[in-house]
């Protein structure tokens, strides 16, 4: 003990005090001190780190479980049908994946001739190469409205076929997650501009034309998509002259693009409420005519504003499309749903859901993550 | 009006025209343009309202509402009015309105309970109880709401039944006919207990308001509490006591191949009330965490420097302001749980589509059945949107 104090007292070798770089404190800095501030910082905080660690392991590895581990990939297919008795035997404690490995040609592209796969299958990846290509801000200019044009085209061409050698197939064979992206891209496409209309003749002086958009844009959106569904789809044909048939995806084609225009109007409106009126008002001065002024200084601003909202909105309809499965369309999630029609693979839906589900939330997800990036970049001049 | 007392801005309004005649006046080009717009909706739905009579006469569908008086013959499987197939068309449609206030009202709650926990659950400064509540949310709204429904129904129908339900306590069983849950056998005495109850609430909300009103006359702030728990709570327990105070419980048993006794939840609304409310609740938690976010961290240190206690502070100072932020959004949220539960009909809940829809199968009368719907939800909307922008204005800011 003396001996102790008395070092403690006893004047050091300055040099190496100063020299040799002490540790910081193990609870200031580093993962330790992280893990006390964020995880077990009070009382409360640690039993609630403690319990949801507890949970969220237990459920990890009864996941890996069922999903991995258990599972059965794949399941022997006789003239009789598919074997499916080791799938059963599970009881529902493993997945049995082998539902998608035997279906997952008909969930992504329905009853298309088996053959000409490879068709749809390009669609898929033009449709994903154009949502890319719509994304990047470099190609925001007015030649995008002809790339649309071209790939809508083409996509046509390769769904139809009829020429250049490939055989015609008619539009009741399409299905699976080609409809999908049919419905949801067309929708859009069609969608946007008339709702940019909408938005502008809800803020026009003149009062015929507002009141028509008011009415139009809040029944719309007063009723559930499911009802102008099924109005596309029992209503529709009544409104046409005899002998005029319009097929069903087109008809429900129309209720989508006639819903989504409602929402994106009230997005673009508030993008036009959102600009400040000296900006009317200088085009205004410069004599510039109504649609000149729209055209050049507002809606380029106005839209600019809206970019987030405006892709939450298409993520929105994105989603939506499946509200087709309803009145019986194909799409991926009616494909899903149809593959376990089967008496051999009843039962097995939640694997096909779980499936399907990825799909959709890989394309919601990018859409998610490129609309909070946008916002950051497009935010960038206000945050100092 | 005088001359003199004319007020000097108004000397300068434009001289009133009348419209010329020509391309260049504004005006007249407003009047063209709105006739001519008219002209073509009105001559399209006019095209088609002819077109759609004739087809009608062609096809010899009936029209009118004369079939909503006709026996139904269609049977639903849960009614919260006494029901059966035999009754009419109307009434019919009657139990699918309720079915759809059921699981919207039930949904709104919940939704609005959980969601907020979620919210404040992002904003917690546990790291991990915050990454958990963000995964949930970012999942739950990438996914389509149509699929989230067909998934839980599909767990609820991969259940075993009956016989190996499960069976977590006492009187509760989960298996594939739905949650079994026990009850209390219902009599006079515990209506009255129920009367006292909203009794209680009401005179707590006038007491309240006499004790806030002579607070502000003498600044003397008056316990209200006590007396609100004695009317909300003592009040219903001394009319059930005083009426001999009645208890049988009704617990569900298993007999045979079913149960027996207790309330039943059907698959079919379970699965609809978890997916509505998990997909609602993903999308309030965004913005219970926006409204919480939106008060300046300086509104918290201005109440803690005036001394005023945490509780109170998030009573009085914060809440007030965050629910300025939170009302407008969780409005339109309300309005699409309402209209989600249209969904109803692709798992079988029996809504007020999902009625309209077999109604409509059964008489072809296409027209009115989705009028029906139309009407049945625009009536709900407009009415959840006159509440909320009451409610909204009630708590806006006051500004001079």
């Amino acid at each position: 003990m003396a001996d102790i104090a008395a070092e403690a007292s006893a004047p050091r070798p300055v040099a190496d005090a100063a020299l040799a770089p002490r540790r910081p404190p193990l609870l200031q800095v580093g993962p330790l001190a992280w893990a006390r501030a964020n995880l077990f910082s009070s009382w409360i905080s640690t039993a609630v780190t403690l319990a949801l660690s507890y949970l969220l392991i237990r459920w990890t590895v009864g996941f890996i479980d069922w999903a991995f581990v258990k599972a059965i990939w794949s399941v022997p297919v006789t003239p009789q049908g598919a074997q499916t008795q080791a799938c059963r035997a599970l009881a529902g404690s493993g997945a049995c994946w082998a539902v998608v490995t035997e279906k997952h040609r008909f969930i992504l592209f329905g009853t298309y001739p088996y053959e000409q796969h490879w068709r749809p299958a390009l669609v898929c990846l033009l449709f994903v190469g154009l949502y890319i290509v719509s994304a990047m801000r470099r190609f925001w200019r007015p030649a995008l409205a002809l790339v649309w044009l071209a790939t809508l085209t083409v996509i046509g061409i390769l769904m139809w076929g009829g020429v250049l050698g490939m055989p015609y197939v008619p539009q009741e064979r399409w299905g699976g997650l080609v409809i999908t992206l049919i419905l949801s891209t067309f929708g859009i496409a069609f969608a946007f501009p008339l709702s940019i209309l909408v938005a502008l003749g809800r803020r026009s002086k003149m009062p015929a034309i507002k009141m028509l958009c008011v009415v139009y844009v809040e029944l719309i959106r007063g009723v559930p998509l499911i009802s102008l569904l099924f109005m596309a789809s029992v209503m529709f044909p009544l409104f046409l002259p005899e002998g005029i048939n319009i097929d069903k995806l087109l008809r429900a084609q129309i209720a989508i693009i006639l819903f989504a225009a409602a929402y994106l109007a009230e997005v673009v409106r508030a993008g036009l409420q959102a600009l400040p009126r000296g900006q009317y008002e200088a085009a205004d001065a410069l004599g510039l005519s109504y649609w000149q002024k729209t055209g050049f200084i507002i809606m380029p601003q106005a839209l600019r504003l809206v970019i987030p909202p405006l892709v939450n909105t298409f993520i929105g309809f994105f989603k939506d499309t499946s509200l087709v499965l309803i009145i019986g369309i194909f799409d991926l999630l009616t494909a899903g749903k149809t593959a376990i029609v089967e008496p051999a693979w009843q039962g097995f839906g939640i694997e096909i859901y779980v499936t399907v589900g990825a799909i959709y939330f890989v394309f919601c997800f990018a859409m998610s993550r490129y609309s909070q990036n946008l916002e950051a970049e497009l935010n960038r001049h206000r945050v100092r | 009006m005088s001359d003199t007392a004319a007020d000097p801005r108004l000397l300068r309004a434009p001289p009133k025209k009348g419209i010329r005649l020509s391309w260049a006046d504004e005006r007249l080009r407003a009047i063209v343009w709105q006739i001519l717009v008219l002209g073509v909706v009105f001559g399209i739905i006019g095209w088609l309202v002819s077109n759609t009579q004739h087809n009608l006469e062609v096809r010899r569908i009936a029209t009118g509402f004369g079939f909503l008086s006709r026996e139904a013959g269609l049977p639903v499987a849960e009614s919260l009015i006494p029901y059966s197939p035999t009754d009419t068309y109307s009434r019919a449609l009657l139990v699918g309105v309720l079915n759809t206030l059921k699981i919207a009202v039930v949904g709104v709650i919940l939704a609005t309970i959980i969601g907020t926990l979620i919210g404040i659950a992002r904003l917690s400064k546990n790291w991990l109880l915050s990454r958990i509540a963000a995964v949930y949310v970012e999942v739950v709204r990438d996914l389509p709401l149509l699929l989230q429904l067909l998934f839980w129904y599909a767990i609820l129908q991969g259940l075993p039944g009956p016989r190996q339900a499960l069976h977590p306590m006492e009187g509760v069983f989960l298996s594939n006919r739905g949650l079994k849950l026990p009850w209390i056998q219902w009599q006079d005495a515990h209506s009255f207990a129920l009367l006292g109850f909203v009794l209680g609430i009401v005179i707590t909300v006038l007491y309240a308001r006499a004790a806030k009103a002579r607070q502000m006359a003498d600044g003397q702030p008056r316990r209200v509490w006590p007396a609100a728990l004695g009317l909300i709570l003592g009040l219903p327990v001394l009319i059930w006591a005083g009426l001999g105070a009645p208890w049988t419980g009704d617990i569900p048993a298993l007999r045979g191949f079913n149960f027996q006794g207790g309330v039943t939840v059907t698959p079919e609304y379970f699965a609809l009330l978890v997916g509505l409310v998990m997909y609602t609740a993903a999308f309030i938690a965004e913005i219970v965490r926006a409204g919480i976010l939106a008060v300046a961290k300086g509104q918290w240190e201005a109440a803690e420097a005036l001394g005023l206690q945490r509780g109170l502070i998030m009573r009085k100072i914060v809440l007030p302001q965050a629910l300025r932020v939170i009302v407008p959004p969780m409005t339109s949220q309300y309005l699409n749980l309402t209209k989600n539960s249209s969904l109803a009909v692709a798992i079988g809940y029996q809504d007020i589509v999902s009625i309209s829809n077999t109604t409509l199968n059964q008489t072809g009368q296409a027209i009115e059945g989705i009028a029906i719907i139309m009407a049945v939800y625009l009536t709900i909307s407009l009415s959840i949107s006159l509440f909320m922008n009451w409610y909204n204005s009630r708590i806006a800011l006051v500004e001079r």
